[in-house]
């Protein structure tokens, strides 16, 4: 198979892991920790937003990140022609 | 009827149901006994994950921890639920492309050496060991308080059936087992959520319930305030330092991610997209739970300090005096008032209450009717009893196949390294077991110690296998051992007092032992490349094995063996 062909898609890949490993690293570590004091004097109903962050908010970014992965990849796999 | 009778007809069906499962689908060569024959589908895969995943520690003790330490529980929760993050996009598609049965397998190959092999097998009976005697010392609890055995009969009963299970099973019987496994313990998590939360606030759905309110005000404003009064740190707001907090959290989702138990439920499946797709859902199922335990820390925290605090001991409802026989809660009345004082102040309090119980005795303690509890406890064994299962494995699989088949005896027939693997099964089952009865005084900091060991040898190995081409033996050999002992070492400095020992104020730059494996973990990316710099290419095969696995197409055409 084409070499030039193979690293296009895999730079493809890099792209997409920069992107959603960046939004995993916002949601837990920058808005669960570092920025929770500053979030906390949001209030959403009955939560502050910093703690929902670090106990719902990122878990369910965390499932959504995987999926939008799952989407963007099954797309990359079809546009090779890499697929199995 | 009451709890017992209950009890036992729950589990004792659940337990009919895993050895059914068990009978149906056994293993009959080293192919489904590894890995399921690489044909599960990517939902039962996820299932079958979320199971193994999700232990004795987070059914019975995950709750407990966040309802005594509030937002400083948020570790836990984002610790072990972002680590599938790394696995889905670092992790899983690769080493399925890859397509061999384990952890030291791919190891092994990729570093083109037996000493990078055992090194790995060494972890992953370290970091298999350390764990398993976690789960068999839940699977006593949760028999000795809710069927009143004693908890070494317990653990005795809960080996013969992973015993039965797994060693007739392997990973295929295990796999179906613990998609069963999966479907009891959520329901058995959910049920008492939900009542609890339409009690304490009308909203059926616990997510929601803990930020609603009730009489007027938010739960978690009303519980803040409880917390001032009796002197706590507020509920919301932490106690640890940030930085702690930051490496914790690393810790736990990259250890998360090297766990060889979970890693290597994605060769379970069929192809690359499928590998992918079973990391999806298993984080959905896993949500489930991790999203519902902070709602449950809250309600039980609201009701644990409305029934007993300041209320006379004599007047206690019976579920205080029934877990005090276990001896996990104790009530010393040290000013002699008749009543339970329970606050910060450790030569004022009066209470103490093991962490453990919060989950099982939650739904006591808002008198939810006595199915609910029966199931709780069946929830609880469901628990304790996948991961088990999905260790064992991973235990006889590394000495069957890692150690026999590939460095001591390859020429062993198909036949004999299948029953190498199920003796294997068997003996490790029996040091589990002998574990669960003697438990080691250091279990809870052991399981610190498998995340730690998790981040700090297989995970920065497996990442620069897959990223980094040039990445060779010497380099990852060398990160690994430096990790791997770097994080012994810091906890059994700290932990066990050796070498020094020392106290809080010593921990370097602030950081836990608990959190000590994010810092291991660079220490082994940064020694790894700098050793791979000034050694040689690795060789051009296995730059081609890289090649191959970073694309899917081409999973099946790779041999078996």
């Amino acid at each position: 198979m084409d070499k030039e062909y193979q690293k296009k898609y895999w730079k493809n890949n890099l792209k997409y892991l920069a992107i959603l490993l960046s939004i995993w690293f916002l949601v837990s570590y920058v808005f669960g920790i570092l920025l929770v004091d500053t979030l906390n004097k949001i209030k959403i109903g009955g939560f502050k937003l910093g703690f929902w962050f670090a106990q719902q908010g990122s878990i369910y970014v965390f499932v959504i990140l995987i999926f939008v992965y799952i989407k963007l990849m099954n797309k990359l796999d079809k546009k090779y022609n890499l697929e199995e | 009827m009451d709890i017992q009778a209950w009890t036992w007809g729950i589990v004792g069906f659940t337990f009919t149901l895993y050895i059914g499962i068990a009978i149906w689908s056994r293993a009959s060569s080293t192919g489904e006994f590894y890995v399921a024959g690489k044909g599960v589908h990517p939902i039962a895969n996820g299932l079958a994950t979320a199971a193994d995943w999700m232990s004795a520690a987070s059914f019975i003790s995950m709750a407990g921890l966040i309802s005594f330490s509030g937002y400083d529980g948020s570790v836990y929760l984002m610790g072990w639920t972002g680590g599938y993050v790394l696995l889905a996009l670092l992790l899983a598609p690769y080493l399925r492309k890859f397509g061999k049965f384990t952890v030291p397998d791919f190891i092994g190959d990729r570093y083109y050496s037996d000493i990078a092999r055992v090194v790995a097998v060494v972890c992953a009976l370290i970091i298999s060991f350390t764990y398993v005697a976690g789960q068999m010392r839940g699977v006593g609890l949760v028999f000795s308080r809710f069927l009143e055995v004693n908890i070494n009969t317990g653990v005795i009963i809960g080996m013969f059936i992973v015993l039965f299970y797994a060693v007739l099973g392997g990973m295929k019987g295990i796999t179906y087992t613990q998609v069963a496994q999966y479907c009891v313990l959520i329901f058995a998590f959910m049920v008492p959520a939900i009542f609890i939360s339409i009690q304490m606030t009308g909203n059926p759905i616990p997510q929601l319930g803990f930020g609603s309110s009730t009489d007027g005000v938010y739960l978690l404003d009303k519980l803040d305030g409880l917390h001032r009064e009796l002197g706590f740190h507020e509920y919301t707001s932490g106690n640890k330092s940030k930085i702690d907090m930051f490496f914790i959290t690393g810790a736990l989702m990259v250890g998360t991610a090297g766990l060889p138990h979970v890693i290597v439920r994605f060769f379970t499946v069929k192809k690359v997209s499928d590998a992918r797709k079973s990391a999806g859902w298993a984080l959905l199922f896993i949500a489930i739970l991790y999203t519902t335990a902070p709602a449950i820390a809250v309600f039980a925290r609201i009701n644990m300090i409305e029934t007993v605090s300041n209320k006379k001991y004599t007047e206690l409802p019976n579920w205080f005096s029934n877990w005090e026989k276990t001896g996990l809660i104790s009530f010393d009345d040290k000013n002699n008032d008749g009543l339970v004082q329970y606050v910060e102040n450790e030569e004022v309090n009066e209470l103490t209450i093991d962490k453990d119980i919060m989950v099982l005795a939650n739904p006591e303690i808002a008198y939810l009717p006595n199915w609910v509890i029966a199931l709780v406890a069946a929830g609880g064994l469901a628990a304790a009893l996948s991961t088990a299962a999905g260790l064992l494995l991973v235990i006889s699989s590394s000495i069957s196949h890692d150690i026999i088949k590939k460095i001591v005896n390859p020429k062993i027939s198909e036949k004999g390294e299948l029953v190498a693997a199920r003796l294997s099964a068997v003996i490790a089952v029996i040091i589990a077991g002998w574990f669960g009865i003697n438990p080691p005084g250091f279990v809870a900091a052991t399981v610190a110690l498998a995340f730690g060991l998790a981040a700090a040898s297989f995970f920065p190995a497996i990442v620069l296998g897959i990223f980094y081409k040039r990445m060779n033996k010497e380099g990852a050999i060398a990160g690994m051992a430096v990790g791997m002992f770097l994080m012994l070492y810091y906890m059994m400095r700290f932990k066990f007092g050796w070498f020094g020992g020392g106290t809080k104020d010593d921990w370097w730059f602030g950081v836990s032992p608990e959190g000590f494996g994010t810092f291991a973990m660079f220490v082994n990316f940064v020694v790894s490349l700098i050793i791979a710099s000034f050694t040689p290419k690795p060789p051009k095969e296995v730059q081609e094995i890289v090649d191959n696995i970073r694309i899917p197409l081409g999973t099946n055409e790779a041999q078996i063996h």
